[in-house]
């Protein structure tokens, strides 16, 4: 393809930009617990769920992390959603199910989903 | 195309490759075949991060989690406990030379917070060999508006405002020397990028072309449209086939998409590049040595005037220019001159990427705006000396510049006050000199390598440097005769003045500044037949300290000469008459009793 216009510069930039945000910062961050516990629970389904959701609705500044244990275990899946100036909001029990109410309720239109909530820290 | 959730970052620079970087590369993907992770996290190869001395590197985003001297064996626990458990692998994160404590994140290091990179800005963050990765980070928008928005004069005028200076060393106003080949009139005219880095211990264009080509292709086409050149040369040494081999790929990618070769961006305006291997002669790093190096002849430099922006390439109106002085052009016209200008001293604008080395404890590619101290550079970036031994001085420029010592640690870095002080600029190499560096023999080092450069062509660079080496030698000898201190400030003036190209011109600078600063040393050579560093062979002896030495016999039995003697649980002695000066009592010592005095 021959780039003839700043428009096709712009074009080729904006899905760079897409390839490449992983690597940015400061945007709404997800946290999966992936210990033995979470993965046990069905935590990498949940992931792969995540990641389907985001990619079907074309998020591209949601970042997806894994972490370790924090001990509640029982609690597993546990999910986090930290959107940029907002309290850490973790959900407990997350099936797949649950992913792309999250997602739309949650990161789109910024509810919280009540009845996974099991816990808020600032 | 697939959402990564995760990107991991391997450096692909040169020094990351020779510590194994490339096998990492190759484990790492496939680790997470195995985990069934490839689909949700990539690994790409990226350019320097600089921290050359802490490699091979691997950054894992989106955290930012900052590994270094990453094994290919480690790959598999990255992969099992961060990339699939979510744990940071504590082990592998970068421990901080100063506090000795774990840091995890890329922009908690203090050796990247207190750098300002512009020039370096996509080093270690894209992948060189994906143009489109360039793209995404504004790259070619500078050329874009350039060719669409600006006529020549506006681009040069730019450049002007921006205060851009040569950063191969000389310093030469950039803008001013596209204006001279602008004015030249001529049916063809070229652009040339000197990547012919050949200064002991530089190694920031191999950097900047290995981590990211498209930046100084970029310049170039800029440049060229503003001088009215329509075809370029970049003249890189062939000690750095992978700085070639990542040009020609990104040349090749920036053809496919229109933005090298005919019509640029549908305008009327062509551009076409070379790559041109040099065979790796210092002085072609000379702009009229280079130029004849291009054109097949020997690399020998000639008189100028005529300058090449009247007379340079195959006799045609050339601008020449360095790999880092390109590297600034895109971001220069992209965000404008002012931008830039408000970075630096009144006089040296923007920033400079260093090379630094020697006895400092993060050695690597730093870039910091003009008006840093020297003590920002070597104790807060470069975290202080190794082993915390007494910092001495600074060779600052390499075999053309000179030294600097302790009083000149708060000197703001720029061209004026590096040139008052006796040094220069330079290309920017930094070795980082402790107490126990000879600076006579740091003199002779730098020399040695100038001397055996010097392309023979003029008297003053040929014999002159072959003498003042001479006299060198016998001083670190032992040999010095009185008077030989002014002789070398003669024949060093001498050279300097009458040579006809930078390399003769500059190749005393080392001799003269040590003498400057450091002229006991030389006496203490001369005079006393004494090195104080300790470091001079033929003025050192080896002893063994009673106070410390256990008798345990191990020297006596490993010297080859049979020049220790003692009895068993008592202080042994070294005969000096008998003493070959190996070295190896020293290393055999389990108490460390034996040094070099």
């Amino acid at each position: 393809m021959k780039i003839t216009s700043l428009e096709d510069l712009r074009k080729i930039k904006a899905s760079a930009t897409d390839q490449t945000s992983a690597r940015s910062e400061g945007k709404t961050r997800i946290i999966i617990g992936l210990g033995t516990c979470g993965i046990a629970a069905g935590a990498r389904a949940v992931m792969e769920a995540v990641l389907e959701e985001l990619g079907k609705r074309g998020l591209k500044d949601v970042s997806v992390e894994g972490t370790g244990c924090i001990g509640m275990c029982q609690q597993e899946p546990l999910l986090d959603v930290i959107r940029p100036g907002e309290p850490r909001i973790t959900y407990g029990r997350v099936t797949v199910q649950d992913v792309p109410r999250i997602v739309t309720e949650h990161l789109v239109n910024g509810r919280i989903v009540e009845d996974r909530l099991i816990g808020r820290a600032d | 195309m697939p959402t990564y959730r995760s990107h991991v970052l391997v450096c692909g620079g040169t020094g990351c490759v020779s510590s194994g970087s490339l096998k990492l590369q190759e484990n790492l993907k496939a680790e997470l075949v195995k985990k069934k992770l490839d689909k949700e996290i990539l690994v790409v190869q990226t350019g320097c991060h600089g921290m050359c001395e802490a490699g091979p590197i691997v950054v894992v985003y989106p955290e930012g989690t900052f590994y270094t001297r990453v094994q290919p064996e480690d790959a598999a626990e990255i992969v099992e406990e961060h990339l699939f458990k979510g744990r940071v692998v504590k082990r592998l994160l970068h421990r901080e030379e100063v506090t000795a404590e774990a840091v995890a994140h890329y922009n908690e290091l203090p050796f990247y917070s207190k750098q300002h990179r512009i020039t370096l800005k996509n080093c270690g963050y894209i992948n060189p060999d994906n143009i489109d990765e360039y793209i995404g980070r504004d790259g070619y928008q500078g050329l874009a508006k350039a060719l669409l928005e600006m006529t020549p004069d506006d681009v040069i005028n730019e450049i002007k405002a921006s205060g851009l200076r040569g950063r191969g060393g000389g310093g030469f106003p950039t803008g001013m020397k596209w204006e001279f080949c602008k004015k030249s009139v001529s049916d063809k005219k070229y652009t040339i990028c000197n990547a012919d880095e050949g200064d002991p211990g530089a190694f920031m264009d191999r950097s900047l072309l290995e981590g990211d080509p498209h930046c100084v292709l970029e310049g170039m086409a800029i440049g060229a449209y503003a001088m009215g050149a329509d075809e370029g040369y970049i003249y890189c040494r062939a000690e750095y086939p992978l700085a070639i081999k990542r040009l020609k790929a990104a040349i090749a990618q920036a053809e496919s998409y229109g933005l090298l070769g005919k019509n640029i961006m549908g305008t009327n305006f062509s551009f076409e590049l070379h790559v041109k291997e040099g065979a790796g002669a210092f002085v072609c790093g000379e702009e009229t040595a280079l130029m004849a190096s291009i054109e097949g002849e020997r690399g020998m430099p000639r008189p100028r005037p005529p300058f090449p922006a009247n007379k340079g390439l195959w006799g045609k109106p050339s601008n020449i220019n360095n790999v880092e002085t390109w590297g600034n052009v895109p971001q220069i016209i992209f965000n404008g001159g002012a931008w830039y200008a408000a970075l630096g001293t009144e006089k040296s604008k923007g920033t400079k990427v260093f090379a630094l080395t020697g006895k400092v404890k993060n050695t690597g590619l730093v870039e910091v705006p003009m008006g840093t101290t020297i003590r920002e550079v070597v104790f807060d970036i470069g975290g202080g000396i190794i082993d915390d031994k007494k910092f001495k001085a600074v060779q600052i420029g390499g075999p053309s510049g000179g030294c600097l010592t302790e009083e000149h640690l708060d000197l703001p870095i720029s061209y004026e006050s590096l040139t008052a002080a006796g040094a220069i600029m330079g290309s920017g190499g930094l070795v980082v000199v402790d107490e126990e560096t000879c600076m006579v023999d740091l003199a002779k080092f730098f020399l040695e390598f100038t001397q055996a450069e010097s392309c023979g062509k003029c008297v003053p660079c040929r014999e002159g440097t072959k003498k003042m080496l001479d006299i060198l030698t016998r001083i670190t000898e032992g040999n010095g005769k009185p008077g030989d201190i002014e002789k070398l400030e003669y024949l060093g003036t001498q050279v300097k003045e009458a040579s006809l190209c930078g390399l003769g011109q500059t190749a005393p600078n080392p001799v003269l500044t040590t003498i400057r600063y450091f002229r006991d040393e030389y006496e203490a050579h001369i005079n006393d037949k004494k090195c104080p560093a300790g470091a001079c062979l033929a003025l050192t002896n080896y002893v063994i300290d009673p106070g410390k030495c256990i008798g345990c016999t191990k020297c006596a039995r490993i010297c080859p000469v049979g020049a220790i003697t003692g009895e068993i649980k008592k202080p042994h002695v070294i005969d000096t008459e008998k003493c070959v000066k190996c070295g190896a009592c020293a290393e055999a010592c389990p108490v460390k009793a034996i040094a070099r005095r």
